[in-house]
């Protein structure tokens, strides 16, 4: 091969395999932090997986909330409208949390079911809803109305 | 009325920059003067009618005319002065009315100060953002007009505009981030212009180098800014979130960076032609793409004010066609400008060389607003192709962002001693020897003092690199600065007051490569040092209680309840001591906007060059308690001193004499050459 060519065959190869190198870092780094969102009745029905990070929303369920006297922990359940999902979270609560407005919350779901979260996110609006939590509403709301009755149509 | 008169005044104003994005353009076509010129004007003209409108709706807002559904949404009568102006810009139609304006200041600035250019560039130029406000001027009046009204019933009272939004922090990051976003527009412009002319060289550069690099130290400053708003506003000691949005600034600011050191390539050695061609029209696309994603709802994030896919759609076909045909005119005309006729003999450079290391710095600088790029748009091509719902989380941004940011470092040390065309690389070795060393003791010895005792177990391998790193910068600029000092003077060279005198020679860009350079290594000793000593406690008091935090003791004093012009607020004193002497008193508060019934936390912190100390108050417990989160902050003041230091390197860049000196179109290729002789005579 004439010695050009063989330079820049070199030097094509070179760059393939670090343009393959980064695109797997960045596929594998993407797969190993991408939280996924899960609707409470996913993570009841069993659907998420458990002790994996991922994310949960709903609304905060009236009178749901409970605290304990000498720490910071804190308990409370999200609904999408199907099933409520236990959070447990010690730490301080954002501003915008409240029963019955929406939350979302980031942790892992141990072996009872409950979401065990390192963070907890309200909006950061009064008339704001977290698009994940609308969706996961209407869906469950949607689900709802085609069980009760397909008579409708 | 006043409503109506800002209305009007925005639709004439469209009027003119469709005349201003069509006029001046043919006329440089046909060869008429007086069209090219006609742009000037126009651009003055869209000026006045964008402030005019601009005046209406601070006017409205002023006199709580609640019958505008924009000012009765963000607005109250309570509402502070101050906030009542700012409020113009805090939601989504009055912050695109800002950025029209600021779109109007700059087009403006270009037809005021491009009298030295050829008319012919000037005349496109200010066609092209003619041609971006006729975009936003439509998006505006078809998608979010702030003058709509509420009738017949409107309400008597606003809903006061979010508190958070109701801070100083407010009223300056916006128009400084939209100035550094809008800024990069006028370098598309220059770049579009060129692509069209065919015709891009060193005087070309020469004449875009200031524009690029003001909007540059705007979004500079900007970013900046938020990031300390978010900081103390937010209440909970984060500085940077990866937030979408923060990203969507970051990235035109990384390509922003990569554009100035570009240009210099381009300005002094005529190479990266294309490449920084590319760049700037990368840098406002980039800009268009945050205001997409921060406009169109389709991000979760603390900027998103509302979903409406009507505006998503708007802002995506513009995004869509300015960045398409742009990218289309660079694919059929970018070769012509690389080979220009008249430099037949390439511009040649080796393998260690100035144009190396600034190659290096964009390679890395694009591939780091790549990953970010990815990193935020991954959830919603995850979304649209039906993945499941995702969110990136930072631990993806440090993995690649982190590295890259000391790879950067490391190569700028270096840098600053690189000549053009060849450097030796001996050389280069030889003048790291003293600063690696001071560099590398530094790193070892100051983490010992810096942890709170002396072990092994708080020994921060993170703090080593990172001191490392910002020694290195710093070290490397000084020896530089120090042997430019060296050169500069006379034979009876060691005496003081000649070498300072020699200080005021070097000229300003220089200087603004000097400052900002260290400005980084502030910021990442800041970013470092914050993150591995950073102390968080959050625990439950009652007043009387006294609690550690990494060698401080607070003690919760008293709680009072005080009342603000449109709040009332639950205020704690909490003191703070180490070595049982007192520090400093602090007052964070929990305050209940009456308004919109919003709480809202305001953290209280004693600031300090070495640490901040930083605390908030959570929420009210059973009985007197209270949930309270105590913070020592070491350093975190460097990351926005090194932000600021960033900025004013630019600024001095900027002030540079050599871009003040105007010259005559018709010199415009001895001008070359003697810019090539002052090169050499420089080197």
């Amino acid at each position: 091969m004439h010695p050009l060519r063989k330079q820049r065959l070199q030097l094509v190869i070179l760059l393939v395999a670090a343009a393959a190198l980064v695109i797997g870092l960045v596929v594998y780094m993407l797969r190993e932090n991408g939280n996924f969102f899960y609707t409470p009745a996913q993570i009841i029905s069993g659907e998420a997986p458990q002790s994996t990070f991922l994310r949960a929303g709903g609304m905060v369920v009236d009178g749901s909330v409970l605290r304990s006297d000498d720490s910071l922990w804190v308990q409370f359940k999200i609904t999408d409208g199907v099933e409520m999902l236990t959070v447990e979270h010690t730490g301080i609560l954002p501003d915008l949390f409240a029963e019955g407005e929406a939350a979302i919350a980031s942790g892992k779901v141990d072996e009872n079911l409950v979401l065990q979260a390192t963070q907890i996110l309200a909006k950061h609006d009064e008339k704001y809803t977290p698009p994940e939590v609308a969706d996961a509403m209407n869906a469950a709301y949607k689900a709802k109305q085609e069980e009760q009755g397909g008579s409708y149509k | 009325m006043i409503a109506e008169y800002g209305h009007v005044a925005l639709i004439v104003a469209l009027c003119l920059s469709v005349a201003q994005a069509i006029v001046p353009m043919a006329g440089s076509f046909a060869g008429y003067r007086t069209w090219m010129r006609l742009g000037h004007s126009l651009a003055l003209g869209q000026l006045v009618f964008v402030a005019i409108s601009f005046a209406c709706l601070t006017t409205a807002f002023l006199q709580d005319d609640f019958s505008l559904q924009y000012v009765a949404d963000n607005s109250n009568t309570l509402l502070p002065t101050q906030f009542k102006i700012s409020a113009v810009w805090g939601a989504h139609e009055g912050s695109l009315l800002l950025w029209a304006l600021i779109l109007a200041v700059w087009s403006a600035a270009v037809a005021l100060f491009s009298s030295h250019l050829p008319l012919v560039l000037s005349s496109r130029v200010l066609s092209i953002l003619g041609a971006i406000s006729v975009g936003f001027g439509l998006f505006i009046l078809l998608t979010s007009n702030p003058f709509a009204r509420i009738l017949p019933f409107s309400p008597t009272e606003g809903g006061d505009l979010n508190p958070l939004l109701q801070d100083f922090g407010l009223i300056v990051h916006p128009p400084m981030l939209y100035m550094g976003y809008v800024g990069f527009s006028v370098a598309f412009a220059f770049a579009v212009a060129a692509l069209i002319g065919g015709q891009f060289d060193s005087a070309w550069a020469r004449w875009a180098r200031p524009w690029i690099n003001s909007a540059w130290v705007f979004l500079t400053i900007g970013i900046t800014l938020g990031s300390w708003w978010a900081y103390y506003e937010l209440g909970w000691g984060g500085w940077w979130f990866w937030d979408p949005v923060e990203n969507a600034s970051l990235m035109p600011w990384l390509v922003g960076t990569a554009l100035v050191h570009s240009i210099s390539v381009t300005e002094k050695r005529g190479a990266f032609r294309s490449w920084t061609l590319l760049l700037a029209i990368l840098a406002f696309s980039l800009s268009l793409l945050g205001t997409f994603l921060v406009r169109s709802g389709v991000l979760t994030s603390v900027h998103a004010f509302a979903n409406d896919p009507e505006r998503g759609v708007f802002i995506l076909a513009f995004l869509g066609l300015v960045v398409g045909s742009s990218l289309l005119l660079f694919a059929l005309r970018g070769p012509v400008v690389q080979r220009q006729k008249g430099d037949a003999e390439a511009v040649s450079y080796s393998g260690l060389s100035r144009e190396m290391m600034l190659l290096l710095n964009n390679v890395l600088l694009i591939s780091a607003m790549a990953m970010i790029l990815i990193g935020t748009l991954y959830p919603l091509i995850a979304d649209v192709l039906d993945l499941g719902k995702i969110s990136v989380g930072p631990p993806y941004f440090n993995f690649f962002f982190v590295p890259m940011t000391l790879g950067l470092m490391v190569a700028m040390g270096f840098a600053v001693f690189s000549r053009w065309k060849k450097t030796d690389a001996n050389m280069l070795l030889q003048k790291g020897m003293v600063p690696f060393l001071i560099s590398l003791s530094a790193a070892l010895i100051l983490p010992l003092f810096l942890a709170e005792s002396i072990s092994w177990a708080t020994y921060s391998m993170t703090a080593v690199i990172t001191l490392g790193a910002s020694f290195w910068v710093v070290t490397m600029s000084l020896e530089d600065l120090w042997q430019k000092l060296d050169r500069g003077s006379s034979k009876a060279a060691s005496n003081v007051s000649s070498r300072l005198k020699s200080l005021t020679k070097l000229p300003g860009s220089y200087w603004g490569m000097q400052v900002a350079h260290i400005g980084i290594a502030v910021c990442a000793l800041g970013v470092g040092l914050s993150s591995v000593y950073d102390v968080q406690k959050d625990v439950r008091m009652v007043p009387g209680d006294r609690v550690e935090v990494a060698g401080y003791e607070f003690t919760f004093d008293n709680l009072s309840f005080v009342q603000g012009p449109n709040f009332g607020a639950s205020r704690a004193q909490i003191s703070a001591y180490k070595n049982d002497r007192l520090v400093a008193v602090l007052h964070p508060e929990k305050r209940k906007y009456e308004a919109r019934n919003q709480v809202m936390t305001e953290a209280a912190l004693d600031a300090g060059l070495t640490r901040d100390l930083y605390v908030s108050l959570g929420e009210p417990l059973k009985g007197d308690a209270w949930a309270i989160r105590l913070h020592v902050k070491p350093f975190v003041r460097c990351i926005w001193l090194g932000g600021l230091m960033i900025g004013l390197g630019g600024l001095l860049s900027v002030m540079d004499k050599r871009y003040r000196r105007r010259r005559k179109p018709s010199t415009q290729s001895s001008t070359r050459s003697k810019a090539a002789a002052t090169e050499a005579t420089a080197q």
